[in-house]
């Protein structure tokens, strides 16, 4: 009944799949890796420290730069690549199943290209330099800013939420904004050019215990509430109508799910820059072992996203010595060779 | 499991697609009867799959009105008609969900957000599984399926849903024969259950061996309704198919509908048309 060009998501690595790994276990194995990527991160650096040195330093003993490095720098930036980690893996994995699409990441519907025109306007107008805080809401607001502008021209479309008219409004939305950026930076000086693109790479630096807090505050609701909606995603995942026959309320779960799965990922933008790959490719790394089904997959992808995005982040600042690498480098190089053995891994038996 | 007249009755239905210059449904009247197979007919193009969206209420009629059962269409909650009516649809997209996760999706209507799975849910998913003959590959992901698993896996994932009525659009295209006979045999034991089905298919033949009431639709219209010998006649077939055809009776009397050789008012195409499609292709 329903036309389904359907994109088949990544091959199954095995026939069968074996239950082997109930939820539960899962879970755990990936937060005992996310504990272990977190210590690491806030081990290693200029000045490594080693588990007990580490120890102290976060309950106040030893020397006072010690703690301070340890307490105030990273810390918070472990913690913030962690959460923007888990909300971007969670906002893909949403995306892909709510358009039923292998490329889809949280990216799609333009939330980074606004994010990144708000922010390059910032940074080419100076205010950025005046206050701090002129970036991260700027970027923010271009993030929603985009994504209502593409859902205004879907719902012109059409009256119901289809997810072609929204995947093409999201690349139309996202080529013109990307234009006006590059249109921003041909007036903008060359210091302005440099870390407009530097924030557009992604970079963790700019963490605090403010920017955790308020990335906390946004992401516990927006990751409790698509938990929630997992049994209606899977449903979703096979088609709409489909999903309308079996008792799914098919246009509320789909504007709920859009609007947490954009916050997730305006938010993380907002705090971070866009960093690429992880939303795309730890949801479908998840897929591969354990299958599709959300009630295991987007709490998995939560822990599997935040492990692989702190451990990117220490390597972005340990790899290069002094200099930073931007963390999208690293996701990628890194990501990349993992994804593609993981894909041509031999079926076990 | 039939607490109540599990079928619709549909009151001069129209509906038009948006910007379609004509109704896709033009004024349909039907009362379907519960207990019974009944097999909607039409070339492609007739309205059939339309007509039943209409009926499953995710298409909203332009004019005219739709009950099902005791109430009007509109009055039911999604979740209400997933308890009574299961649907296979022609084609789904197929994530990677392993065959039991699938017929387990059809226990949705009846478990609340956080609630898990119980055992009458567990007992109708594995009895929905051995009728259906996918027990055997239960925990294989869909992806690895053929076509003709697939389809039994959807046809599965209805029965979980235990409904009181089954409607299927196209069920045995792309089905060769022992699973098109097995699929039509599965749906009469089904009906000698109790459970109404209404199926949309282009399989005439087996429509009237098994079928107890055929809706011929031609142009969202019905044209024909009732019993297959009343239907399936060579002169109704052909003008509504638009190819000749004979009629013959089978040995359980049953009509069989067999198409024969180029309508003769159709002279082949002259050399130089030909060449110039050739151009145009």
């Amino acid at each position: 009944m329903e036309s389904t060009s359907a994109t088949p998501i990544t091959l199954p690595a095995r026939a069968t799949a074996h239950y082997a790994w109930p939820i539960a276990f899962r879970l755990l194995a990936l937060a005992i890796i996310l504990l272990i990527a977190l210590v690491t991160a806030i081990r290693l650096g200029a000045v490594p420290l080693s588990t007990a040195a580490l120890l102290d330093a976060i309950a106040g003993r030893g020397d006072a730069s010690t703690v301070a490095i340890v307490r105030q720098l990273r810390m918070p930036r472990a913690f913030q690549a962690a959460l923007v980690g888990a909300a971007l893996a969670v906002s893909g994995a949403t995306f892909q199943a709510l358009l039923r699409n292998a490329l889809a990441e949280p990216y799609i519907l333009g939330v980074s290209s606004g994010a990144a025109a708000g922010a390059v306007a910032t940074v080419v107008s100076g205010w950025s330099v005046r206050t701090v805080w002129a970036l991260p809401v700027a970027a923010f607001a271009g993030a929603i800013g985009s994504m209502l502008l593409v859902f205004r021209i879907a719902f012109s479309v059409g009256r119901a939420l289809d997810s072609r008219v929204l995947l093409l409004a999201g690349v139309v939305v996202s080529s013109f904004l990307v234009a006006l950026i590059w249109l921003l930076l041909t007036f903008a000086d060359t210091e302005s050019v440099r870390s407009a693109i530097f924030w557009m790479m992604g970079s963790h630096a700019g963490a605090s215990w403010r920017s955790v807090s308020i990335l906390a505050i946004c992401l516990v609701p927006s990751l409790a509430v698509l938990f929630a909606l997992a049994r209606p995603l899977n449903l979703l995942a096979i088609g709409e109508s489909t999903a309308a026959y079996l008792g799914a309320n098919v246009e509320r779960t789909k504007l709920i799910a859009f609007g947490m799965a954009t916050l997730l990922a305006a938010v993380s933008v907002a705090v971070s820059g866009t960093i690429g790959f992880v939303g795309l490719v730890v949801p479908h790394a998840m897929r591969l072992v354990w299958g599709s089904d959300n009630r295991g997959l987007l709490p998995c992808a939560a822990l599997a996203g935040g492990a692989f995005l702190v451990a990117a982040d220490t390597l972005s600042r340990t790899l290069a010595g002094a200099n930073e690498l931007p963390i999208g480098v690293v996701t990628a190089l890194v990501g990349v060779p993992c994804f593609v053995w993981l894909l041509r891994r031999p079926a076990a038996k | 499991m039939n607490s109540f007249n599990a079928g619709w009755s549909l009151r001069d239905i129209r509906f038009r697609h948006p910007r379609a210059p004509q109704d896709a449904i033009d004024g349909v009247t039907l009362e379907t009867r519960a207990g019974h197979i009944t097999a909607l007919l039409g070339p492609n193009g007739a309205g059939k799959s339309t007509l039943l969206q209409i009926m499953l209420g995710v298409l909203s009629p332009s004019s005219g009105s739709a009950r099902f059962g005791d109430r009007p269409l509109a009055a039911w909650t999604r979740t209400e008609l997933a308890r009574e009516i299961g649907v296979v649809p022609q084609g789904e997209a197929e994530p990677m969900f392993t065959v039991r996760e699938m017929v387990a999706m059809g226990r949705y209507p009846y478990l609340g957000r956080w609630q898990r799975e119980r055992d009458v849910d567990a007992a109708a998913i594995l009895d929905a599984m051995r009728r259906c003959a996918v027990d055997t590959f239960a925990d294989r992901w869909l992806g690895t399926l053929s076509g003709g698993e697939r389809q039994r896996v959807r046809l599965a994932r209805a029965l979980a849903q235990e409904p009181s009525v089954l409607v299927l659009d196209e069920p045995t295209t792309s089905l060769d024969v022992r699973h098109e006979m097995n699929t039509f045999e599965l749906l009469r034991t089904l009906r000698d259950d109790g459970v109404t089905v209404i199926l949309a298919t282009h399989n005439l033949n087996l429509a009237a061996r098994y079928a107890n009431d055929l809706v011929l639709l031609h142009k969202g219209q019905i044209v024909a309704l009732g019993a297959p010998v009343t239907v399936l006649t060579a002169e109704q077939i052909s003008r509504v198919y638009e190819w000749p055809v004979s009629v013959e009776l089978n040995n359980d009397g049953a009509p069989q509908v067999v198409p024969l050789g180029a309508p003769p008012e159709t002279p082949p195409a002259p050399l130089r048309a030909r060449r110039s499609m050739e151009i145009a292709t």
